[in-house]
């Protein structure tokens, strides 16, 4: 029961990262139809800065954690939705209305830019972060086993839900989200009644971006390590993730986030760890086929 | 972009490549600018360069300055190809003809060893693997990221067969093009009705699965570290050895050479070529044939297909599995040039490779094709350094070329039948 | 007696809450041109996209008198539909725009041209017989392209066609398949009136000189009534009129759901009469 209860944890705190990063995703659907295969990459991105200014406050003598971690979360979120800014701006504003595959090809040619750009300025190697954050809840049980939660997964999941709210928020009420959700009904027509749609695109990439600057963050807090290869990964489980809650959703990129963490973390539990990455992509492939508009997601009519 | 419709003043202009700057400055600063670096303790450091964050600053405030507006505007119009396009579509048998010319000689020129003929043999794979993949995305508007899994199959397939059943190359071949295109099937089946994107990230998951499953099924696949010693070919059953085998002709005894290890990377670069010329062939035939069109027709407008009577599935299916097909026979070849075969070969930046070389050479242009293929293996041969900047570069070429030529740099396509001379295209 | 080629039995569909097609029957006859006419978001293309196998009706059956008898409609796949001879074309033009005139032509003649090539293997060898079927669907391709004064445009990409020609491009690659039935989705919309006239005739012949049923969807009033010999009139999915061309044109409901009151005073006398008397009816 207790590691049962240890891998709810760590599945819900994996897959809130999922989540954040499935938002990106599906709201960059929603809105322009397109998968943006970068999206990966941003996360990445994020998680290097995170580390970047970890280190570069270290140096500079600022270790009180909570300071250190408001200014590392400013500055991911700052210059990461820079670059979700800038991918659009250059690989995909001005393929809009071009062939099918354009979009997606750009997409892919921006990751593998986005990749390797990291790799050469950064280097190969794998990155270690000194632990920031430390230290947890433990409990244990009669038997005498032990859960524990750390301060990690109480922050992940906080901040998580925090930014979900605010989130909805501004989907539900501003003007942003309204715009938003007019471009997603319909572009031509959003147009034609005033709404700004280049802006209302560029600020959809924004904030998927920022919110995959917080994932970024948290995963580098919580596994403590980072390398210029795991936004591939992380890109398509989050992708899976989208997919399965219904892309498109909002609350369905969260749900799928959770679905897919929960599934990873009860695999390599129960089952194997090798292949824990087969299972996400397994997910997606049986998802795809049998509930191709997932849990959440509206059923799309061909239009003919 | 309004920038474009008058010419903007000066200080306008100067603001905004200001403002560029400012972006860039912002983007590059950290990433560029602070380089990670594992201290002697184990802990991070920083290394600062922030000379190469104010190049990078200038180039793109002059360059943002001069060309300002003139990249997303004007280039975007031009979606026809050029006059080089048009001229070597308008030339392509000549050229054809003397490329082909010129592989045949190559062996034989006076500049050729080993080193030549070796870098040579990885282009003409590289073609084939890309006349492979034009067929799923030139011709079928597929967008298959995972290609690589069938060149791996094409390649485990023949190295398994020969160590356990102890088949040659030469039965192994079509098995391994066999399994392949199952493979392909097996995928396709349940995934090709699904819409464009969807399907890229699932061949891109499929390519990941076959990998990590070569990796951790250590049983059969040797796990991470591969398989060795796979049979090298033999010359129609003459073996490439100096000491041939009991009852044994070798290749050098059969035409009574000198024995020379040349021969062996010789006969491999003529077996590639003779593969990658099966494809060319197949491809340009199969273009013109109804299930060729069907494909196009398909990349063009699926609905219009279904109300024309074409089963868009099995359309599709049918050019995933050729296309796998020839992966897998290029897979087999590469397993048996190699002589050793492991999961690292098989990584998603080789299905990149792939298609950036179909991408940049124009989407269902053969010519194109060996031309990318050779940029993409010659570009690190030349300098070495080059190597970790060349995906850099394709990342790069392949945004541009979707924003300026979507269709490819060399994107003049020939109708297959024409009605002026009455089934002489046929 | 007519023989009917097409029969709409209690045909419905839904979509989530939205009923775009609400019980429709209506029969369509081998010798005539139908048409459906109603306003915009009467359900019209929704009822094409049933017959030609787009969507599946909620309910309903659709009888289709094929080249191999009668088939049930709605039990088929999309791309089975036209194989039994019913051709459709599309509100927004659906070309190959990449490809030639004439191979747009030929890739309707997919499934004859697949069987001749012995799905593709006897094509690899060359076989002559395969060589042949692909000379006559050129011929077929021909005789269509020269029908509608296409023949000079054959070799040149379909996107490069100006919109009119476009139109006729895309019903000459319905006629390609061989249909017993053409279902045309708005064929004049976007065509200037000399052009119009021309479709008008082209239907007419189709009917009287190929003997190919026509059913169209049209918001063109004075095509309709010129060459139609039967219409459907739906509003808001509903069917409420069907019968003769001269009858249809005389029915209050139809001018007053379709022809809107505004239009009253362009209405021929004796039809704006019956209005009136319909109107004190009510």
């Amino acid at each position: 029961m207790a590691y049962f209860l240890q891998q709810l944890i760590n599945g819900i705190a994996l897959g809130m990262v999922y989540g954040l990063i499935a938002i990106g995703y599906s709201m960059v659907y929603g809105i322009i139809g397109m998968i943006n295969f970068a999206h990966g990459e941003i996360y990445m991105i994020g998680a290097f800065v995170s580390i970047i200014f970890f280190t570069l406050l270290g140096m500079l003598g600022i270790s009180w954690a909570p300071l250190a971690l408001v200014l590392v979360l400013l500055a991911a979120i700052v210059i990461t939705s820079l670059y979700g800014w800038t991918v659009e701006r250059i690989a995909y504003r001005p393929l809009r209305g071009s062939f099918r595959l354009a979009p997606l090809i750009s997409a892919i040619g921006m990751s593998i830019f986005l990749q390797t750009y990291v790799q050469v300025t950064q280097g190969a190697k794998i990155k270690p972060l000194q632990p920031v954050i430390t230290g947890g809840i433990t409990f244990t049980d009669a038997s005498g086993f032990t859960v524990t939660i750390s301060w990690i997964q109480v922050l992940i999941v906080v901040l998580t839900v925090a930014l979900m709210a605010g989130f909805t928020w501004i989907i539900a009420k501003t003007p942003l989200g309204r715009a938003q959700r007019a471009c997603a009904q319909d572009l031509k027509m959003a147009a034609l009644c005033g709404v700004d749609v280049d802006r209302t695109i560029s600020l959809t990439f924004v904030i998927g971006a920022a919110l995959a600057a917080v994932a970024g963050l948290m995963a580098t807090l919580y596994y403590g390590v980072i390398d210029f290869f795991i936004g591939f990964l992380a890109g398509v489980k989050a992708f899976t993730a989208a997919v399965l809650g219904g892309i498109g959703s909002i609350p369905g990129a969260m749900l799928g986030g959770l679905v897919l963490g929960l599934v990873e973390a009860f695999w390599s539990g129960y089952f194997s760890i090798e292949y824990k990455d087969v299972a996400a992509f397994t997910i997606l492939v049986i998802v795809l086929i049998f509930l191709p508009t997932g849990i959440l997601g509206q059923p799309e009519v061909e239009k003919v | 972009m309004n920038t474009a419709i008058r010419a903007p003043a000066l200080a306008d202009r100067v603001k905004d490549a200001a403002l560029a700057a400012f972006v860039a400055f912002a983007l590059l600063a950290p990433i560029l600018g602070m380089e990670t670096v594992v201290g002697p303790d184990g802990r991070l450091t920083l290394a600062f360069h922030f000379d190469l964050v104010a190049l990078g600053v200038a180039i793109v405030f002059i360059g943002r300055l001069l060309f300002g507006g003139l990249v997303a505007g004007r280039l975007a119009v031009r979606r026809e190809g050029g006059p080089i396009s048009r001229f070597l579509s308008r030339y392509s048998t000549v050229l054809g003809a003397a490329g082909l010319a010129f592989a045949v000689a190559l062996p034989f020129l006076p500049f050729s060893s080993r080193y030549v003929i070796d870098v040579a043999t990885t282009v003409v794979i590289y073609v084939m693997l890309g006349w492979g993949l034009n067929i799923v995305v030139g011709l079928a508007g597929l967008l298959d990221l995972g290609y690589v899994a069938f060149y791996a199959v094409g390649a485990y397939s023949y190295a398994l067969f020969a160590q356990w059943f102890g088949l040659g190359f030469w039965t192994c071949l079509p098995i391994a093009g066999l399994l392949a295109a199952i493979a392909g099937i097996l995928l396709g089946f349940p995934v090709l009705r699904l819409r464009g994107d969807y399907l890229a990230i699932v061949t891109l998951g499929f390519g990941e699965i076959i990998r990590l499953v070569l990796i951790n099924w250590h049983e059969v696949t040797g796990g991470p570290n591969g398989i060795a010693d796979i049979p090298r070919p033999s010359f129609f059953g003459f073996p490439f050895t100096r000491n041939p085998g009991e009852g044994e002709i070798a290749f050098h005894q059969l035409f009574g050479l000198e024995f020379s290890t040349m021969h062996r990377v010789i006969f491999l670069y003529y077996l590639a070529l003779g593969l990658a010329l099966i494809t060319n062939l197949f491809v340009l035939r199969i273009r013109k044939l109804p299930i060729g069109r069907a494909w196009e027709a398909l990349r063009e407008d699926e609905i219009a297909c279904k109300a024309l009577g074409i089963n868009p599935t099995n359309t599709k299916l049918t050019a995933f599995a050729l296309g796998a097909m020839f992966g897998g026979f290029a897979g087999s070849f590469f397993a048996t040039r190699q002589g050793f075969i492991s999961p690292e070969s098989f990584t998603f930046i080789e299905s990149a490779i792939i298609l950036a070389i179909v991408v940049l050479g124009g989407m269902g242009s053969q010519i194109g094709v060996v031309l990318a293929a050779a940029v993409i293996v010659l570009l690190p041969e030349i300098a070495r350094e080059l190597e970790t900047y060349r995906m850099l570069f394709f990342g790069a070429a392949m945004v541009l070329i979707m924003i300026w030529r979507p269709r490819g740099l060399l994107a003049h396509r020939e109708p297959t039948i024409r009605l002026a001379r009455r089934g002489g295209a046929a | 007696m007519k023989t009917p080629i097409l029969e709409v039995e209690h045909l419905s569909m839904r979509f989530g809450g939205l009923i775009a097609v609400d019980d429709l029957s209506f029969t369509a006859f081998k010798e005539d041109i139908t048409a459906i006419i109603g306003p915009n978001g009467a359900g019209k293309t929704t009822v094409f996209n049933c017959l030609t196998g787009f969507y599946r009706p909620t309910t309903g059956q659709l009888t289709f008198y094929g080249h191999f008898g009668p088939v049930l409609l709605e039990r088929l796949d999309g791309f089975r539909v036209p194989r039994h001879g019913l051709a459709r074309t599309f509100q927004n033009i659906r070309l190959f725009g990449g490809m030639s005139v004439l191979e747009n032509l030929i890739v309707a003649q997919h499934n004859a041209l697949m069987r001749a090539s012995g799905y593709t293997l006897l094509g690899l060898v060359g076989a002559r017989g395969y060589r042949q079927a692909e000379a006559e669907a050129v011929e077929r391709a021909r005789f269509w392209l020269e029908r509608m004064g296409l023949l000079e445009r054959a070799d040149w990409p379909a996107a490069s066609l100006p919109y009119g020609e476009q139109r006729k491009l895309e019903i000459a690659r319905a006629l390609c398949t061989g249909p017993k039935l053409l279902c045309l989705d708005e064929p004049a919309a976007g065509l200037n009136p000399r052009e119009t006239l021309e479709l008008g005739e082209l239907l007419v012949e189709l009917r009287d000189r190929h003997g190919i049923a026509v059913l169209l969807i049209e918001h063109d009033m004075s095509l309709v009534m010129r060459i139609a010999d039967h219409i459907v009139v739906l509003d808001y999915g509903r069917k409420i009129a069907d019968g003769p061309r001269e009858r249809v044109k005389r029915d209050p409901l139809v001018i007053k759901a379709y022809l809107g009151e505004t239009e009253e005073e362009e209405l021929p006398p004796e039809v704006a009469a019956d209005l009136a008397a319909a109107g004190r009816g009510a």
